[in-house]
Order: C-alpha cells, then structure tokens, then sequence
C-alpha cells in the first residue's frame, strides 16, 4: 500500500477551482476558458504523476481523519480503476472545455457554465477516487446535483428545466436508494472503507441482507446509468448544451452507474441474483435503447439512446459475472469514450452551424462540411462496429462472451438478442452517416452550413485519432486495461484474453457479419419502418413519469392540506397533548427510584412568595382579555419569580430576571401601543374546556415532574466547577465563570443568537416601514384620550438624573462580576434599561440623536471583542476561549484582578446591550410613522422656553 | 418547599398552556412568557433547592454551595428567551400592522391576500 498524499489534494482541486472561471470571466472568455482548463490540467498533472505507480499494480492510499471512533474519515484510494476512470474525466474535461469554449455563444453565461463544469468533475472525480463509501455517497449526490445545474443551464428553454428536473429525480431516487444499500453493505463488513468492503466479498455474499443491499445498490446504479426501466431521464436530458451532453452523457456522469457495478463487482458479482438482473437488465436495455435509437430524428436523441444501449451492454458483460466480461466492459469503457464524445461533439457541431439538429432536413452536409463530415464518420463506423475501429475490438469481445452465455440453461437467448442489440447498432450509425452526410445537398437549410473553426473541432478530431490509434493497434491500451480490469474484478489470475483484430474464424466474427450485414438491409427498410412506428401508438415515458409525479404531488398536497391547515392553535394542542401523553407512557414503564432527600423546611416568606405567584398567574388567566392589566399582572409573576431566585441562593439569576423582567414589560407596552388594547371573547366553551384539560394536565404532569426529579440525587458535574473556578478560573462567582470560561463556548453562541435576533427585529421593522404597513400607521388612529403631555417635565429631570446613575451601576456590576453577583449580561441589560428610559422620557428623536455609536455596530463589536479573546488563547497556544488571569497592584487601590475573561465578558455586555437596544429602537421607530408629531424637543412643556417666549407671545 | 415550587412550576405551565391555546397573538406571547418562567424555574430546581446557601466561594472557609451550573445555564436561557419573545413580538406587530388582525390562525375559508396590492403603487413610484 502506496502512500497517496496527493489524491485529497487531486479531489479539492476542481472545486477550489470552481471559484475562478466565475471571477476570471470578467477578463474575457478566453481566460476564463484558459483557467478552468489549467484548474482541470493541474488535476490531470497530479493524476499522471501517480501512473507509474498505478501501473506497477500498487493502490495508493491517504486518509485524513475526522471521527475515526465512528469511522467517519475522508479516505481516498487509486487503483486501476479509479485510475482509468480519473484519467477520463480529466482528460475528457480537457478536451470539453476547449470545445465548449467556441461552442457557447456570447449570450451565454460562459463564467457559470466552466464553475458548474469543475462542480461536476470534482464530484465525479471524488466518486472514482473515495474509499469511505459514505464519502462516494457524498459526491455521488454532487454529481446529480452538479448535473441538475448543467442539464438545466439553458434556463430559459422550459425543456432544459424539465429535462433537469427528471434527471434530478430520477438519478436522486436511486441515490436514496444507494444510500441504503451502502449502509447495509458496511454493516455486513464491519467498515465504511472500500478497501476493506472488497476483501469481504464472500461474507457479504452469504450474508441474508445480500439480495436488499444488492437492490438498493443496483437501483442507484441503473437509475445514474440509465438502465431500463430508468432510462426514459437520459433523452430528456439532451436539452443540456451538446458540451454537457459530450461530458456527462457519454463520458462521465452515465458511467458512474458502470463504474460502480464494475467496483463493487469483487463482493457482489458472482450470484445467479446478480446475473439474472444485471445481465438481463442491460440486455434488455442494449436492445431496446438501439431499437428506439433507429428511429429517432434529432440527432442527440438517436446518440442519446445509442448510449442507453451501449450502457446496456457495458451492464449486460458485468452482469454475465465472467472476468473476461470485466476484461470485455473495460475496454468497452474506453471505446465507448471516444467514439461517443466524437459523435457529440460532431452533432453539437451540426447543430451549430446548420441551426437543426434534425435528420429529416439534412442530407448532403459531406460537401459543405467536409471536415466534420469526415469526423463524424469515422465516430460511427466505430460505433457502429466495423474493423479498424476500436468499437470494432469491443464489440467482438462482447459477442464472444455473449456467444458463451446461457440464460436460464438456454444458450440461445443471448447470444441471439446480443446479435440483433449489433445489428440495431450498425443500422443506427449508418442513419447516422447517410442521412446526415451522404445523398444530395439541399438548398433548405436553416442555417448555410460550413466547417468550423479549429478550435472547435480539434477536440473531436483527437478522440477520433485516438478511435482509429486504438482499432489499428489495440496494444497500446493493453497496459490500461489490464491494471482497470485487475482492479475490477479484485486480483487474482486473469483470463485469456487478446487484443487484436484477427481473432480467426469465431462465432463472434459470424455474428458481427451478420449485423453488419442485417443492420444495411434494415437501413434500406428504414422509411416503411419508420412509417410504421409512427403510425403504432406506444407507451411515452415521460408522459407516464409526469403522470406519476402529478399523482405524488397530488397525494402530498392532500396530507399536508389535512394535517397543515393554518390553525395553529390546534397543532400547539396536538403538540402539548401528546408531549403529555407520551411523558405518561414514560412513566408508566416503571423504573423510578425512590426519593432520597429530605424536603426543606416551608417559611411564611415563602408562602407569601407563592400565593403572590399563583393568584398572580391564575387572575391573569381570568382578565387576559384586557391586555393593559395582564401586562402589570404578568410583571408581578416575574418578580415573584426573580425573589424566588433570592430566596434560592442564586443572586446572579435574579439580578438577571428582574432586568429582563423590565426590558420585556416595556418591549411589551411599546407593542401594544400599536395592537388592539382588548382581545376579544371568541373561543367557545367546549374549545376552551379542552384547552384547559390540556394545560391542567401539562401543569400537573410538569409539577409531578419537577417534584420527583427534586427529591432525588443524581451525580452532577457541578464540583469540578466548585473546586477549579478560583483555581483555574481566578474568580469566586461560579456562575459568572462557568458562563466566561467554562463554558465560554455556549456563552458566545448565545451572544450570537440574540445579536441575530436583534438584527432580525430590525430587518422584520425595516421591511414593514416599506410596506403596506407603513400607509396603514401613517392613516394609524389614536385612542382621543391619549394624554397631550407624553413627555412629562418630572420623568424628563429623574431620566436625565437616573442616567449616569444606571451607568454607574452597570459598570459595578460588569466588574465585580467575575468574584461577586454581577457579569456582563446584567451590566448589559442595566444600562440598556438607563438608555432606555431616556427614550421614553424625552421622546425618541432627541435621544437618538445623542446616540453616537449605532447599536449594529454594538452588537458586531461585542461578538467581535469576544471571538478575538477566544482566539488570543491560540497565541499562547491553549485551545480557543481558554482564559487567563493575573493580579495587579496600583499603589492607591487595593490589589485587583486582570483576567482576559473580563474582556471576554465585556463582549458580552456590548452584544446584550446592543441586542436589546437595536430590539426596542426598531419598535420605537415604528412610532414616528404613526402619524404622531415628533417632539424635537424633550419635554413638551418646557418652562425655561415658555419664559423666553412669552414677551414676545404678549405682542 | 419543593413542593412549594413544584406546584408554582406546575401553574406557571397550565397558565402559559392556556394562554398559548387563546386565538390572538397578545395573550399566545403573555403564555409563552408564562411558559418561560415556568422552565427556567424547573431548569433552576433541577440543582436541587438551597435556602441561605453562599453562591459564592468562600477563601477562607470550606462550606456547601447552592449548585452553579443550573444557575449559569438558566441565566442564558432567561436572556434568550427575552431574545425570543422580542422576536415574536415583532412578528405578531408585523402581521397586525401589515393586514389589521392579530388572529394567530389562518382561517381556510377566507380569500388568500392578493401578492401583488400593492403592484400598481410601486410601479406608479418614480
């Protein structure tokens, strides 16, 4: 085993890459095409750099880990098979990019298309090279989704998004369905990693979850390659650009399927399971996908199931479970490759510069477009099968392996379907050349046809050297296929096998005579047949998906129709019923220990606390329609609550109640000012019956709850922080440094959380003054008793008192904070209640205009001071949010405490301070919409300004 | 005395259940308040009662503390749940200003609000 460092690098290249063209498109499409093709080349580079240890038969490993305990880790691994497919989809992108670049027109967005490219070759490029199955899994995913995103780059063609749409769904099903049969095959093997899976081959075979895994895994494998009966998607998807249609649809994407079969091919092949499906599958598809392929008239419609058939076969020679059929779908692999990428490229070619793609108003283009003509014709005479051509080579070794085969003790069947799938094949490719190249030139075209420039056809006129290159002289590829297939088929010894042309008089040589020959005869019936299948009603695939997509919808909408209909009440009923309800079954199972403290001691304080609270609480039940007095009714649980806190020893959480206490009444009162002051009786009586059946048993269930769970000790983690809070912590409030140390890392989220919130109040303010809101508070209507002095002189003066006073406050309390009751979320809240008041006191124009830092900033700057504390514990090298602490002796103070917490705890004061201001500020903006007059100053009687005027009022 | 706060626990969330059932948005946020006291209370329980504890450490003497971890996690809770609630607040005066109800459920049988009222206005602005 090879160390492979390179391989992660190989994988992230193509997606960092995919950043570039979209940026490098604003220095003209030459360089964005020039970049992502250095993006791909540099892959490519990396690739070779491993071959000559792939060739000498090594697999080449590297693994970052992640959470090896759940053998999770990004593991990837190279060996001729991966090597063979990488090598394709590199270099096949090589060749795609320079086509594509003279393929798209100016209109096109050329910058989205080469980032969606390298989208998909990363994606692609991770399938061929992961160990860790749930890492294919991953990519596997990316591909259809990348896929989603090229087939449907033509955004304003409805078939493009259709075709997109199907290919998703369908390719993503069968996805879904890997992801099961992946998880099952690593639970037989005990392990996510490839390499592992493979040696297991013989366990897994025997085991009783094989045939489900070998489903799921199979359907995701047709579906992605288009087996019958999923391969109605793969046409469908010819509304991509051909570029697209060149690289994903004969090169790259419809090979993952075959690329899996022929990896998983050691642990699941072998099976009369897997022969019975997979080698019938892909005959069926080889046949029918060809019988189709002759009739159709656009020509990416007749290439399109041209590699629906041909996939067929590559399935049908993986699915015989032969190593010469492995041998036979590698080379095939490769074959196809070439010749069909040509075939695209020539087509989109045509497409091009004729403006049609369709073969009934073409004819005669070998005059007009010779160069092409002659590409495009050499691509389908090895499709089509004829000698000296690769597909040639491949073909007879397909029908060599076919010729040994018996399907259900029948030697006959495949053989024989094997020969018609050849001789569909020849009459197709012959279609192919003759209708579009071959008899007289017409004066109708669309477009006046002529040969591209270089540019364009070059990458073709390369795949058809190499066509020709491999048909004549087989041995060069020998190398390659023979380090895929021993890959593939999982060493051990390989059969006989010999590329060459002349293999002597074999029944493989009979049968291609035979459809080469069958193939012309069918292409001289061709018009009565074609005569024929239009006039034969048949199934249309695409009618019976959208059919069957329309019937889930449907089915969907009517289950979310019943159960999701607006009434929100009824689903919170739903929610705290069955919470209760399954707290109950909970319970009912047994299993409580029994109590083991003691109760404390009731005082006369206590009761008073209490019935304060629970007559507070059940009088807010009765008058909550008046919404003034249950807002001072609800005020008056809260502070029983925060007094509770007292009592209970916990000073910090009632400083910290009584605060928000006041905030949320005054939030509460801002709002209501705007919202309808009583709410009205509408609840009928059996409604409410059922609601308070509903909240007696969630109260007494909770109450149940809170008593058992007091009653009875349980090992809590709490003596740590006693015993390392003034150690390790250097401070003697524990609550304050479990909140700035401990665990500093909840704290900073939560700082997070509500600077988000605060901005969203601010977004959700901000969007409603731009509304149709905003008409409504201008025309808004006043209770006519509403008070004439809003600003009243007395709170005025105590405000302005109050301020510096508040602030003081605040900031004893932010610095005692880390040894004494105090921190940064009550400082934060303390003065934002001071700040506040100058709001309400003196209007809001006047305070906000001695407002001077804006509290978005706030916010950013608290979240900002906290993280880099956080990440000054890195310079000391200690993980992040460790704090620090030491003691500082100024001669006129006492000694005091420096700790990197307490700056940690002032970016918890400016986020909380800047959270709630920013919350009360956009609800007290609303205000100057509401049509009221804005006071600019800050009392509305004010009596130095009524002495000055009034000399002159006397005139 | 835990019997005491059970049962102050236990009505805090029967109010706020009730209340969170009512029809309007005003009394679904006052019981959702309710709901808020009623867990940060049990939050708070679950480090067992303490009455006349010392919250904070003692450097010169070893003695029993009221428990600080509950305390530290409800102390974040209470300001998140502020957080929370302004949330909703703005949301309920939102929906109120922007189609004059403050109902919280969707009545199926009302028309579906128009998209586009507000269409001709903004094309008609400069």
């Amino acid at each position: 085993m090879e160390s492979g460092a390179v391989l992660p690098v190989m994988a992230l290249v193509p997606f960092i890459g995919a950043l570039l063209p979209a940026l490098m498109i604003r220095a003209g499409r030459n360089a964005c095409a020039l970049t992502t093709g250095a993006v791909t080349l540099l892959a490519f580079v990396m690739l070779m750099t491993m071959a000559p240890a792939v060739f000498r038969g090594e697999v080449l490993q590297a693994e970052l880990s992640w959470l090896p305990a759940l053998g999770l880790s990004a593991s990837f691994f190279l060996d001729g098979l991966g090597f063979l497919f990488a090598g394709m989809i590199l270099g096949v992108g090589l060749l795609i990019i320079l086509y594509a670049r003279f393929y798209l027109s100016g209109d096109d967005p050329m910058g989205q298309f080469y980032t969606y490219l390298l989208l998909f070759q990363g994606a692609m490029l991770g399938i061929v090279i992961s160990d860790n199955i749930l890492l294919l899994l991953v990519f596997w995913e990316l591909t259809s989704l990348s896929s989603f995103l090229l087939i449907g780059y033509w955004k304003h063609l409805p078939e493009g998004r259709q075709g997109a749409r199907m290919a998703l769904a369908v390719t993503g099903a069968g996805g879904l369905a890997m992801i099961a049969g992946m998880l099952i095959l690593g639970d037989i093997a005990g392990s996510y990693n490839l390499t592992d899976i493979l040696q297991q081959g013989e366990a897994i075979r025997a085991s009783e979850w094989y045939f489900p895994a070998l489903i799921l895994i199979l359907l995701g494998a047709f579906t992605k390659s288009a087996q019958f009966p999923f391969h109605f998607w793969l046409p469908h998807a010819m509304a991509a650009p051909t570029p697209v249609s060149a690289y994903l649809h004969s090169a790259t994407m419809v090979k993952a399927g075959v690329f899996l079969l022929a990896r998983m091919w050691p642990v699941l092949a072998g099976t009369p399971e897997w022969f019975y499906i997979v080698a019938t599958t892909g005959l069926i598809t080889m046949v029918l996908g060809a019988f189709i392929a002759l009739f159709k008239d656009d020509l990416k419609a007749l290439l399109a199931f041209s590699t629906v058939s041909h996939l067929g076969l590559l399935t049908l020679l993986l699915g015989l479970g032969t190593k010469f059929g492995v041998v036979a779908a590698i080379f095939h692999i490769i074959n196809h490759l070439t010749f069909k990428a040509a075939l695209f490229m020539s087509a989109g070619i045509v497409d091009h510069e004729t403006h049609t793609r369709d073969i009934k108003r073409l004819g005669g283009l070998r005059k007009l477009m010779p160069v092409t003509a002659v590409i495009a014709c050499l691509a389908a005479l090895s499709m089509a099968g004829i000698p000296l051509f690769n597909g040639f080579l491949s073909k007879e070794m397909m029908l060599e392996a076919a010729a040994r085969t018996e399907w259900y003790e029948n030697p006959l069947i495949v053989p024989v379907l094997a020969t018609v799938g050849a001789l569909l094949s020849v009459a197709y490719s012959f279609r192919f050349i003759v209708h579009t190249f071959f008899g007289p030139v017409r004066d109708d075209y669309p477009a006046k046809p002529h040969d591209p420039s270089f540019g364009m056809w070059a990458a073709p006129a390369f795949l058809v050297f190499l066509v020709i290159l491999i048909g004549v002289f087989p041995k060069v590829v020998a190398p390659l296929v023979a380090v895929a297939s021993d890959a593939a088929f999982g060493g051990g010894k390989a059969p006989y096998y010999s590329l060459k042309i002349w293999h002597g008089f074999t029944p493989a040589l009979y049968m291609s005579v035979a459809a080469v020959v069958g193939g012309l005869v069918l292409l001289a019936l061709h018009r009565p047949l074609d005569w024929l299948w239009n006039a034969i009603p048949r199934p249309e695939a695409k009618a019976i998906f959208e059919w069957l997509l329309d019937r889930i919808v449907r089915a969907c909408r009517r289950v979310a129709e019943l159960t999701h209909d607006g009434a929100i009440s009824r689903y919170l009923a739903i929610f705290a019923a069955s919470t209760v309800a399954l707290g109950a079954l909970a319970w009912s199972g047994g299993g409580m220990p029994m109590a083991t403290r003691d109760l404390l001691p009731v005082t006369p304080v206590a009761i008073m606390g209490w019935v304060l609270l629970v007559t507070a609480t059940l009088y807010l039940l009765t008058i909550h329609h008046n919404r003034f007095r249950a807002l001072v009714v609800i005020s008056i649980v809260g502070l029983m609550v925060s007094g509770g806190f007292v009592y209970l020893s916990a000073p910090d959480l009632a400083l910290t109640q009584i605060s928000v206490e006041t905030v949320t009444i005054l939030l509460l009162l801002l709002a209501l000012h705007f919202l309808p002051k009583d709410t009205p009786r509408e609840s009928t009586m059996p409604v409410r019956l059922r609601d308070g059946a509903i909240a007696v048993a969630s109260g007494g269930t909770v109450a149940a709850l809170a008593y058992a769970f007091m009653l009875r000790d349980v090992s809590v983690i709490s003596d740590f922080h006693l015993a390392n809070s003034y150690k390790g912590g250097g401070g003697t409030n524990v609550v304050n440094v479990i909140l700035v140390d401990f665990r500093g890392y909840d704290t900073y989220g939560e700082i997070i959380v509500l600077g988000i919130a605060g901005l969203t109040i601010y977004a959700v303010m901000d969007a409603l003054l731009n509304g149709a809101a905003s008409r409504r508070l201008r025309n808004f209507e006043f209770a006519p008793d509403r008070s004439k002095d809003r600003h009243p002189l007395m709170m005025v003066v105590a405000t302005r008192f109050l301020l510096p006073i508040t602030a003081m406050v605040g900031v004893y309390m932010f610095l005692r904070g880390h040894n004494q009751p105090g921190g940064g979320f009550v400082a934060g809240l303390i003065v934002s209640i001071g700040l506040l008041m100058q709001y309400m006191a003196s209007g809001f124009a006047w305070a906000q205009q001695r407002q001077k830092i804006g509290y978005h900033s706030m916010i950013g700057l608290g979240v900002v001071i906290a993280g880099l504390t956080g990440a000054g514990a890195w310079l000391a090298g200690r993980p992040f949010l460790t704090s620090d602490f030491g003691y500082v002796n100024l001669p006129p103070i006492e000694e005091f405490e420096l700790a990197t917490a307490a700056l940690f705890d002032l970016g918890v004061f400016l986020a909380v301070l800047g959270a709630v201001m920013l919350t009360l500020y956009s609800l007290s903006r609303i205000a100057r919409y509401a049509g009221s007059t804005v006071n600019p100053e800050a009392m509305d009687y004010d009596p130095s300004r009524r002495r000055a005027r009034t000399p002159k009022e006397a005139l | 005395m835990e019997m005491l706060v059970a049962s102050a626990v236990g009505v805090l969330t029967a109010g706020g259940v009730y209340l969170m059932l009512r029809l309007r948005a005003f009394p679904v946020i006052l019981g959702l308040a309710l709901l808020s006291y009623a867990v940060n209370v049990f939050l708070f329980s679950s480090g067992r009662l303490a009455v006349g504890l010392p919250p904070v450490l003692n450097k010169y003497a070893e003695t029993a503390y009221s428990d600080p971890l509950p305390q530290a996690l409800v102390l974040t809770a209470i300001v998140i749940s502020f957080g929370m609630t302004a949330v909703l607040v703005m949301i309920a005066l939102g929906s109120f200003l922007e189609s004059a109800e403050d109902e919280v459920n969707i009545d199926p049988n009302r028309p579906e609000v128009d998209e586009d009222e507000d269409a001709p206005q903004a094309t008609g602005a400069p």
